[in-house]
């Protein structure tokens, strides 16, 4: 379980809804680590300024964690976090290990904008 | 003219969250400014069993505590805020924050700590998640029964190794000098281990792969032979460096770039104060960072008072 302010994807039904309907989605799958907490902090910060896109977490070990660990776009990932992003419930971004916030903000104004 | 405060803290690790909320708690109107996360490098530490006062508890716990507790006596804290500019002499100082604008204090904190040692070579940024790791404890387990290399010679780099093994098939060290800067029990332990292998006296030339790392390539200092180290992952534990860039030219800095202070905290600067790991000092601990804020935030306080009492009525 994280212990983030963020929303929690926690379920394979809330992972489901959650990109089935929304059309922006950005979601870090990640632990309570060092190169994890940035990037959910990031996030936080950013949900005010992009109120059209949808951002959550979600426990790498947890019971949903295993739909973003078996994406083919993470299959050579091997830094945590991974962070998916989603336009209309299709992967058009994913980075792994730690982002700044220059990184994420070029991600979502790419291809949210 | 952007909002005025008593005190900029600049950082937001454990001097700086300390230093927020003595100022705060002493209804000193204070910001704290930070261009990354909240806990600084105390977040990096997992375990954490010696902060006096609590049995045992995470880096990340620690932080979210004092920013809880700095926000509670009314500190503003602005976190992911990287700093554009600065004027630190003279009466009103200023902290130019990326799309924020300037804030004016009559008195500075700077507590910027310090930040991993990186290698600096382009295909170390190129690996970095699909084979360059600074965090053993987060992706370890991605390496089970594989080869991997470790990078720096110090405790943390040997400790590290050696908690490496529980998921590694090979893990080969690569120091950059003869002798390890480690204690001698810790190398001691690094060397009766069997999965543990060693090479001395190396730079690290490249790293190559084709869409994750294959290979790290290092060259003999004495001899200049290369060796190409099959790898899928390599760990990086080189150290930290004070993270004082930005007061170059403003405050005085010893040659290693750590910042001169004396023992109330007081830099080269009248009203700007240090605290944490970036200040010149031998030991770098929590509790360290903690004692530096406590006593940058007093002599903070005690500056504003000085200065308000020489002030004409």
């Amino acid at each position: 379980m994280l212990r983030t302010n963020l929303k929690h994807t926690d379920t394979d039904a809330d992972y489901k809804d959650i990109i089935e309907n929304n059309e922006n989605v950005m979601i870090c799958c990640g632990r309570m680590g060092p190169m994890c907490l940035p990037v959910y902090d990031i996030m936080e910060n950013l949900e005010e300024k992009y109120p059209s896109v949808v951002f959550r977490d979600m426990d790498f070990d947890g019971p949903a964690g295993y739909n973003i660990r078996s994406l083919p776009e993470c299959r050579r990932f091997n830094g945590l976090p991974f962070t998916i992003y989603y336009k209309n419930g299709k992967i058009v971004a994913a980075t792994t290990s730690i982002q700044n916030k220059k990184q994420i903000t070029s991600i979502l104004d790419r291809e949210f904008s | 003219m952007g909002e005025k405060y008593d005190v900029i803290v600049l950082g937001a690790g454990p001097a700086g969250l300390t230093a927020g909320i003595y100022l705060s708690r002493a209804r000193v109107k204070t910001l704290i400014i930070d261009s990354g996360t909240a806990g600084g490098q105390m977040v990096m530490s997992y375990n954490v069993a010696n902060y006096p006062g609590v049995e045992t508890t995470s880096g990340w716990d620690i932080s979210q505590t004092m920013l809880r507790q700095a926000k509670t006596f009314g500190c503003k804290v602005m976190t992911q805020s990287p700093v554009t500019g600065m004027n630190l002499s003279g009466e009103d100082k200023w902290v130019e924050v990326e799309d924020e604008g300037r804030f004016y204090a009559h008195a500075v904190i700077t507590a910027t700590g310090g930040v991993p040692r990186e290698l600096g070579m382009e295909s170390e940024q190129r690996f970095m998640g699909t084979g360059i790791s600074y965090c053993a404890t987060c992706d370890g387990d991605f390496f089970t029964d594989k080869e991997i290399v470790a990078i720096g010679g110090g405790n943390s780099a040997l400790e590290e190794a050696v908690g490496l093994t529980k998921y590694a098939s090979k893990v080969t060290i690569v120091h950059e000098f003869n002798e390890f800067q480690a204690q001698p029990w810790i190398v001691e332990e690094a060397r009766k281990n069997e999965k543990i292998h060693f090479l001395m006296a190396q730079d690290i030339i490249e790293f190559t792969g084709t869409d994750h790392l294959e290979t790290v390539i290092v060259a003999s200092k004495e001899t200049g032979e290369r060796t190409l180290i099959p790898a899928e992952g390599c760990f990086i534990f080189i150290g930290y460096v004070p993270n004082t860039a930005v007061f170059k030219g403003i405050l005085e800095l010893n040659e290693r770039g750590e910042l001169i202070a004396d023992r109330q905290m007081n830099t080269s600067v009248p009203g700007v104060f240090a605290a944490g790991d970036l200040r010149e000092k031998r030991f770098r601990q929590i509790t360290t960072s903690v004692a530096d804020g406590t006593i940058a935030a007093l002599s903070a306080i005690e500056f504003l008072q000085q200065r308000a009492d020489s002030s004409p009525v």
